[in-house]
């Protein structure tokens, strides 16, 4: 019975909303109502920047003010810094929903004699609190008395009666701490705040710097476990919660045209909605030709496309795109399309991750072309990459985005392999190859696979042409397979071989028909002779029987005259 | 008419706790026995005013400052430790 009362008990664990983009979702809903959190971090990683956001949300959001307890800036500083993030603290502070006290610690003019209480420190905090009716509060960073106190068994047992405090007040509290060495805050502050921990950290790798967050712990609920890149930019701070762990995306049937008819019919109707597809090949297949493509066709259907490019300035995108007959400068206007250049190098890639997120969170594109995906790969190791490739599927996918991503395959490797094997997170994978021969570089294509669809297992050539893509089947003849002017010729070929073999044929048709005329001509002159020969033959018959009874009547005439008798 | 003392202390204490009883009154035996007749005390309960603590940057109770002469001084504790009240408040030297 008591088991299944605290379990339901662990259920309600009330808690008070960051209001931090992300971060609610790794601690499923913020951090724990009426108790301390404390937030470690290396100097720099974002701590104080985080514990205000936490105030002021909650002051907008959640209509709890807020009072922020700084012990190392000055009110001012803090305004200032917190600027820089679009949040203007002095009109929130005029509105008294905001509080900020500096306490200044200064070991240089502080002399202990004899025993002592922190009260005074209580009795600023409660005045703090009650002159703006505070729900939470934030102090940063409290270990900084630690060097304005020489007897740490005074300041200890002070610590340890101020967290008791704050929870007996309700105050959703937000403890700042400086990493230490080899315990999470220098002054194992952790031993105190048992409810809630997160550590903030700020590493740099290949001098691209990523910040990241982790809850190391949070009792009585369950949250995210893993690292999380955050960022922090004009909009406060990001977290991304998108490595999800189970992969049930919501699935569609619906199919989406990649805006070029043939592939349509290869792939069996289009890419399922919210697929992700690959297109891979080697430099100048057209790569981007067929996100432009898609991209194209997406607009043209009303849908809304992201289009990340990497390499190339919007500007060039659009004007080479125009040179095969695609227009994409209406889209813009109409606010279809939206670009998102810039250089893989620019930023770490979980930086990327969490800037693509955010953009996709504000425009809620339905297709996002990524072109191309290999330079995020170049700019960092591995698998660190591929991690970050397969976080960025499941956002789009958990998103229902459907999203085409070109590949630069090297010309040296295995075409069928790209770089991060980014092939098991495609569902559709077309492969864009070169083929020379006779002098000539053909682009052919093909898709390698699609998943749940029926597709063809041809190759094309892919034409590019002033008119656009154009995909034609290859000349399959005793030859072997033949692209280009060789298919041409080919065909031309076998085009003028038909035609004589259908002169001939037409000839000896009509040689036969001849023939058969001549022939029927030849019965019917047979046939006539044959009449004449019957006349003849009837004459003749006719002749023989007058002679007959000419010559029995001459027989009798003669017996007559012989006196003879007739014989019957 | 405190300002015209040499010596202006003002001692923070929180409530009329035993230890700032101690404090208050070993403040005064020193004062008496160094600066006679050329100090000031002040006695500050910060629960009555709690909105004073933040001009001193008190966080310790009892805390006695000095506020003149200038540098500020501030002195934490019972005071019971004579030698660092007297170092802390630069009264022997004037002795």
């Amino acid at each position: 019975m008591s088991k299944v009362l605290k379990a339901k008990k662990l259920v309600n664990l009330e808690k008070a909303p960051t209001g931090i983009n992300g971060l609610d979702e790794i601690t499923e809903g913020g951090f724990p109502k009426g108790r301390p959190t404390l937030l470690a971090g290396n100097a720099g990683c974002g701590k104080t920047l985080l514990a205000m956001e936490f105030l002021i949300k909650g002051i907008t959001e959640c209509d709890e003010p807020g009072v922020f307890i700084s012990f190392e800036e000055s009110a001012k500083d803090l305004a200032l810094n917190v600027a820089s993030l679009g949040y203007d603290l002095d009109s929130i502070i005029a509105d008294g929903k905001l509080r900020i006290d500096q306490v200044i610690v200064e070991r240089s003019e502080i002399e202990e004699a004899g025993e002592y209480d922190l009260e005074g420190l209580f009795i600023r905090l409660g005045y703090a609190i009650d002159s703006i009716g505070a729900k939470r509060i934030v102090l940063d960073t409290l270990e900084s008395l630690f060097s304005g106190f020489t007897n740490q068994s005074i300041l200890r047992a002070e610590l340890r009666r101020l967290f008791a405090w704050l929870k007996d007040r309700g105050m959703t509290a937000i403890i700042t701490g400086e990493r230490g060495d080899t315990t999470l805050t220098r002054q194992g502050l952790e031993e105190y705040v048992s409810d809630c921990v997160i550590l903030l950290d700020h590493r740099i790798e290949d001098q691209i710097s990523t910040r990241r967050l982790r809850v190391v712990k949070y009792r009585g609920s369950t949250h995210g476990t893993n690292e999380y890149p955050f960022l922090i930019d004009e909009d406060g701070i990001t977290v991304m919660p998108v490595t999800s762990l189970n992969l049930n995306h919501p699935v569609s049937k619906e199919r989406i045209s990649s805006g070029v008819q043939q592939l349509d019919v290869m792939l069996g109707g289009g890419f399922y909605k919210g697929s992700s597809i690959l297109v891979s090949g080697t430099s100048g297949t057209g790569k981007t030709n067929i996100s432009g493509y898609f991209a194209d066709a997406a607009c043209r259907s009303g849908d809304k496309c992201l289009f990340v490019a990497f390499e190339e300035s919007p500007q060039q995108i659009t004007r080479n795109l125009q040179s095969i007959g695609i227009n994409l400068e209406p889209h813009i206007k109409a606010g279809l399309l939206q670009f998102r250049a810039v250089r893989a190098a620019s930023q770490g890639l979980e930086m990327h991750l969490a800037s693509l997120y955010k953009v996709i969170q504000k425009f809620k594109p339905q297709v996002v072309v990524i072109d191309p995906i290999t330079t995020l790969a170049s700019s960092s190791n591995v698998r660190d990459s591929q991690n970050m490739l397969s976080r960025m599927m499941d956002m789009l996918k958990a998103e229902n985005i459907t999203a085409m991503m070109t590949s630069l395959t090297q010309g040296h490797v295995n075409l069928e392999q790209t770089e991060n094997s980014v092939s098991s997170f495609a569902d559709t994978w077309l492969l864009l190859r070169d083929f020379e021969v006779n002098g000539e570089r053909n682009r052919l294509m093909y898709v390698l696979k699609s998943r749940g669809t029926h597709h063809s297992n041809q190759v094309r050539e892919f034409i590019i042409s002033d008119n656009g893509i154009n995909l034609v089947d290859v000349y399959l003849g005793p030859e072997g397979m033949l692209t280009g002017s060789a298919r041409v010729a080919a065909e031309a070929r076998a085009k003028s071989t038909e035609l004589v073999r259908k002169n001939a044929m037409a000839t000896s048709k009509r040689e036969l028909k001849h023939k058969r005329l001549a022939i029927l001509a030849q019965i019917q002159s047979l046939n006539a002779e044959l009449a004449v020969q019957d006349i003849e033959s009837e004459k003749t018959n006719a002749n023989e029987e007058e002679r007959g009874a000419h010559d029995s009547a001459d027989k009798a005439a003669f017996m007559v005259s012989r006196g003879g008798k007739l014989r019957g | 008419m405190a300002k015209s003392k040499e010596y202006e202390l003002r001692l923070y204490v929180a409530g009329k706790t035993s230890r700032s009883e101690l404090a208050l009154a070993n403040l005064k035996k020193y004062c008496e026995e160094y600066v006679k007749d050329r100090y000031s005390i002040e006695v500050i309960d910060l629960l009555a005013n709690p909105q004073l603590a933040e001009g001193d940057q008190i966080l310790a109770v009892p805390t006695l400052v000095r506020r003149v002469p200038v540098p500020i001084r501030k002195i934490i504790g019972d005071l019971s430790n004579e030698e660092k009240v007297l170092v802390g408040l630069d009264l022997r030297e004037r002795q």
